[in-house]
């Protein structure tokens, strides 16, 4: 079963993945992400129905912190790499009209 | 003999003993990366600098006798991918080429208190997507046994940095193969450890279920070393594992009798280069000569572990990557109108095709409609897999592997056919999936001149019995210096 | 016109009132300056990773137990995947698939008597950070110190049919997690934020109608406005044959109108899959019934109590238990001796009073019991006079002052010497003959400005009842 991926489908995709891609890159976009889905689709031949999806490869739980205050003020770090800072806040475009 | 052919373990010595200061130890590695950056462009950043500062540190620290470790004072390389305090940290992408972690990844810390000294950030795939350097956004990497060749990837700048000796030894990352495949290209050895046994804390993420920092050295003393110094539980990464037993040089023993060594049927039929073949099969002929059991067996859905990957690594990767948006760090696009405008440009413009082909991809496998088939049919894909490796486990100690198919391709074949070079990971990527641990050895060189190298798969947290093996392999096969790393002095 | 239903179901977020957040040992204290109160996982650094704070798993369960939830024994954290600047990772780290309760009710009073809303489920998940917009500059400015904050979010079944049906369940869910401490629930600071998802239908119809969802409703008014607003909205809709549009929209109080939040660049498709930096969270049979034996005797069972134990009005036990902070300070109070009418009667009318004048609730209250306690002693020992005390109160209310040392300071405590009153009553009745000769015509109210005369006198700093006992002997 071959996968055609749209240009609606790669318009929709990059609002998802925040990514504008050009003519030509969309063109290879959907060539590529139908190859590879052409490909993932051998995974159907497998039969999965009674089988739990494993997110975890160990049976590691719960793993907590205790409720107690550690880090102090590091603004001044967190904000060096900053494209645009202002008064210790990263500064962005208006999100609201 | 140079100061740069020692092992990282002779070389500690040496500076224990006094016989070499740490200080010569580095100026030594500068002058090998003086002399060969611009051939193998191994490194994304060399701290000659802060080098040197950190060596007389590390050298007043040992002679008062604080630093005592097995490793103290010997240079290190750290993959662009993980965090160094103060040292630019790129992932080899133009998203990141500016940034400056203001703290350390656990490892790090780890190595810094056992006095090894960082000499620079290498080179890689960016993100770590790919298998040959070649997608890196500050060029590509070159292999130090021939420069027209890639050094394999996507921890390419550490292995060749450790193969062309521009490093002592390195710290790499492998989410399908990644220190695997390339120190096989290269010429060295690496450890791909249990999932959860090195801390992944300032690791920056690709695929966080696959992710695992490991060693890459000249042999597999080192990396046995390294990994001590590496592993441990840490409090700040949730699937950090605490093990029993972190003494993994004590499994520096040549002593194969006895051991079960399966060799999968399926691994070595069509699309195995014939001579990687035959250097792997003389290997096994070495190691049931000391007395190993190998034999063949039927490692059940190979073929699924590819598709399976790519839909994990990519899913899990367009998540991770989305913080990457000109906001906090990084680059940010001169132009814009508005916020998504701001977004959608940084994006484009910062990552590379083959970061975005997997985000577009990773991003349309989770979308509304497509999670069932796509997501959660590779992840019961990946209990299968699991459950295979689970069953060879049962009748053999270790799995015995090739790393890549090929040696070394030549540059600019590779990324011509995305879906051909991931199938090259088809050795390497089940392990991943599984959190096994994975070592790759040095065992020939082919006609060509290029390294091949095997791989030695354990079970879960059985890296001792890899590490022993892969010991008394070596015995029989000593390190081979690649002839690109000889300098004239 | 045809009669309509409206068909609600509430989201409620509630910020937890653990010391750090959720995933980070930051502080969630309010008011530090921007970006103070964040480390690399709160701001999204590439590299760091999370680590789940026990206390949230801890009160989760708590308002899941307390609200008759399922607890879900095997539970997992999922990311929800979305870009805006105030979400650092762009991703907030939530639960979808595997949410910590389900299946719960809280009962309400309704005008027609008792009604069951039913509790979908509760997530745990991290608050997102404060966008200030800066008109001068043309944009936005990002603050981090919200980022990270522990939530949990409430979902109803779609249950309550009318305004005063869900404040009453706001209302009820407020009382019992404000009993357990989980969080002080205020909905104008925005710890306690509720989203209305709102349809209508047909009375009579089985099938519901198109729902919108209404963010925005910072107080129980915008909540009872925009809830006509949108009805009404709707209604107007399909009576000109539109269809209802399945949308977010906002409130504007002011306005009161809702407006459309839709965008092209907002797909509304979170791409949800499980964390995979956060392991399981596994509770066990041990673990549950260690949180079930902390629960707290909820205000129905104390109501009862009181009612029993005090003997006092229900009137005052309505107030006193409204907050458990405040029938905290009560019981304490009593337990240190204090007759309950007398404690009520401090809380009731003077703490009430000052926390009406500071637009507080009793939930801001600082003050100790013992300091409570020590005002009334004062009194009881007649040190000090009421008037006196409500002064001294204040001090305490404010700044939890001891009494005692108070009323030492500021010279406060009443002339216990009868010689120096007797001397001032002696002149008072001399300068006053008018009023003696009143008094012994029979306007015995005369005693009263004679008393006021000496209290006067003696700037407050006399017990009244003793002053009356000496005048009487004066004017024999």
């Amino acid at each position: 079963m071959a996968n055609i991926i749209s240009d609606e489908t790669i318009e929709y995709v990059g609002i998802l993945a925040k990514l504008e891609l050009s003519e030509d890159e969309k063109e290879k976009a959907k060539k590529d992400m139908a190859d590879m889905l052409d490909y993932i689709d051998q995974l159907n031949n497998l039969d999965t129905s009674d089988v739990e999806p494993m997110s975890h490869v160990f049976p590691v739980q719960n793993v907590f912190r205790e409720d107690v205050v550690t880090n102090g003020n590091q603004r001044e770090d967190l904000l060096a790499n900053a494209p645009s800072e202002h008064e210790g806040q990263f500064v962005v475009p208006k999100t609201v009209e | 003999m140079n100061i740069t052919d020692y092992t990282a373990v002779e070389l500690a010595r040496k500076i224990k003993a006094g016989e070499i200061k740490v200080i010569e130890a580095v100026d030594a590695v500068l002058e090998q990366i003086e002399a060969l950056e611009d051939s193998y462009h191994s490194y994304v950043t060399v701290d000659a600098e802060g080098a040197r500062k950190a060596a007389l540190e590390v050298q007043e620290k040992i002679d008062q006798g604080i630093l005592t470790g097995p490793l103290a004072g010997v240079p290190i390389a750290v993959k662009d991918n993980i965090c160094t305090s103060g040292l630019k940290t790129t992932c080899s992408s133009k998203i990141l080429y500016n940034f400056v972690p203001p703290y350390d990844a656990d490892v790090v810390d780890r190595l810094k208190a056992e006095g090894m000294v960082i000499v620079g950030k290498t080179n890689m795939d960016e993100f770590a997507m790919g298998s040959t350097t070649e997608t890196s956004a500050f060029g590509e990497t070159k292999n130090p046994w021939n420069p027209d060749h890639v050094p394999g990837g996507s921890s390419g700048g550490s292995c060749s940095a450790v193969a062309a000796q521009e490093a002592i030894c390195a710290l790499g990352s492998d989410t399908g193969g990644s220190i695997r495949q390339p120190s096989s290209f290269c010429g060295v050895t690496g450890i791909k450890p249990t999932y959860g046994t090195i801390s992944r804390y300032g690791l920056i993420a690709y695929g966080s279920s696959l992710d695992q920092i490991g060693p890459i050295a000249k042999d597999v003393t080192d990396c046995a070393v390294m990994l001590s110094v590496l592993a441990g539980h840490d409090p700040k990464d949730s699937t950090s594992v605490q093990r029993e037993d972190y003494d993994f040089a004590s499994a520096l023993v040549d002593d194969v009798k006895g051991m079960r060594i399966g060799m999968p049927r399926g691994y070595y039929g069509e699309g195995l280069d014939p001579e990687v073949k035959q250097a792997i099969f003389a290997a096994a002929e070495q190691l049931k000569a000391k007395g190993a059991v190998v034999e063949e067996f039927d490692l059940g859905l190979v073929d699924y572990a590819i598709p399976a990957y790519y839909v994990i690594a990519s899913a899990e990767a367009s998540s991770n990557l989305a913080r990457f948006d000109g906001v906090k760090y990084g680059y940010r696009t001169e132009e814009y109108e508005g916020l998504h405008n701001m977004y959608k440009k940084t994006r484009s413009e910062g990552f590379g095709p083959e970061v975005k082909r997997r985000i577009m991809l990773g991003s349309f496998v989770l979308s509304s409609g497509y999670y069932d088939a796509y997501y959660l049919k590779a992840l019961r894909t990946k209990a299968l897999i699991k459950k295979e490796f689970d069953k060879a486990f049962e009748r053999y100690d270790m799995i015995l592997a090739p790393a890549a198919p090929t040696t070394a391709p030549r540059l600019g074949e590779s990324l011509k056919n995305p879906l051909q070079m991931y199938l090259g990971d088809i050795y390497t990527i089940s392990v991943n999936l599984a959190g096994l641990p994975g070592i790759s050895v040095p065992c020939g060189v082919d006609s060509k001149g290029l390294p091949i190298g095997m791989q030695l798969i354990g079970d879960c947290f059985q890296e001792k019995k890899l590490i022993q093996a892969a010991y008394s392999f070596e015995q029989t096969r000593p390190y081979v210096k690649c002839p690109g790393a000889v300098i004239e002095r | 016109m045809k009669e309509y239903e409206t068909v609600i179901g509430l989201e409620v977020h509630v910020e937890l009132a653990t010391k750090t957040k959720i995933f980070c040992s930051c502080s969630t204290e309010f008011g530090g300056a921007p970006n103070t109160h964040t480390c690399p996982v709160c701001t999204g650094m590439p590299g760091s990773l999370p680590v789940l704070n026990k206390k949230v798993v801890e009160y989760a369960i708590a308002v899941g137990l307390a609200t008759n939830c399922e607890i879900t024994r095997n539970g997992k954290f999922d990311r929800k995947n979305y870009f805006y600047p105030d979400n650092p990772q762009n991703y907030q780290i939530s639960q979808l698939y595997l949410p910590i309760c389900r299946n719960g009710h809280v009962d309400i009073e309704t005008e027609k008597g008792k009604k069951s809303i039913g509790i979908h489920e509760i997530h745990m998940e991290e608050d997102a950070g404060k966008l200030i917009h800066d008109d001068w500059m043309d944009c936005s400015l990002v603050d981090f110190n919200r980022s990270g904050v522990p939530l949990i979010e409430i979902v109803s079944e779609p249950d309550m049919r009318s305004a005063d049906e869900v404040i009453a369940y706001l209302e009820k869910l407020r009382m019992v997690i404000q009993y357990l401490g989980a969080s002080d629930c205020k909905l104008q600071e925005g710890s306690m934020r509720a989203d209305v998802n709102l349809s209508v239908r047909e009375v009579g119809s089985e099938k519901f109608g198109t729902r919108t969802e209404m963010k925005n409703l910072n107080s129980f008014r915008a909540i009872s406005r925009a809830i006509e607003g949108e009805r009404n909205r709707q209604i107007d809709l399909l009576e000109s044959g539109e269809p209802v549009i399945q949308e977010t929209r906002r409130w504007d109080d002011n306005k009161e109108y809702s407006y459309a939040m839709r965008s092209k660049e907002d797909a509304q498709d979170y791409r949800y899959f499980p964390e995979p930096d956060l392991v399981p969270v596994v509770i066990s049979e041990e673990w549950l019934e260690s949180i079930r034996a902390q629960q707290p005797e909820f205000r129905d069972a104390k109501m009862e109590r009181y009612r029993q134990e005090y003997g006092i009005p229900d009137y005052d036990i309505e107030i006193l238990t409204e907050y458990k902070k405040m029938a905290d300070l009560f019981e304490e109070t009593i337990a240190l001796g204090k007759k309950p009418k007398e404690v009520s009667n401090w809380l009731m009318v003077e703490t009430m009073r000052l926390l009406k004048e500071n637009n507080q609730t009793p939930q801001d209250l600082t003050f100790s019991p013992e300091h409570l306690a020590g005002v009334i002693t004062l009194v009881e020992e007649g040190k000090i006079n009421r008037n006196t005390a409500k002064e001294v109160f204040e001090e305490v209310f404010y700044h939890d002052v001891d009494p005692v040392s108070y009323v030492e300071e500021k010279g406060l405590g009443m002339v216990s010497d009868d010689g120096e009153l007797r001397s001032v009553i002696e002149e008072i009745v001399k300068n006053n003959p008018q009023s003696v000769e009143d008094y012994h015509n029979g306007k015995k109210k005369a005693v009263g400005f004679l008393v006021g005369q000496t209290m006067k006198a003696m700037k407050g700093k006399a017990d009244p009842a003793k002053v009356n006992v000496i005048l009487q002997e004066f004017l024999g």
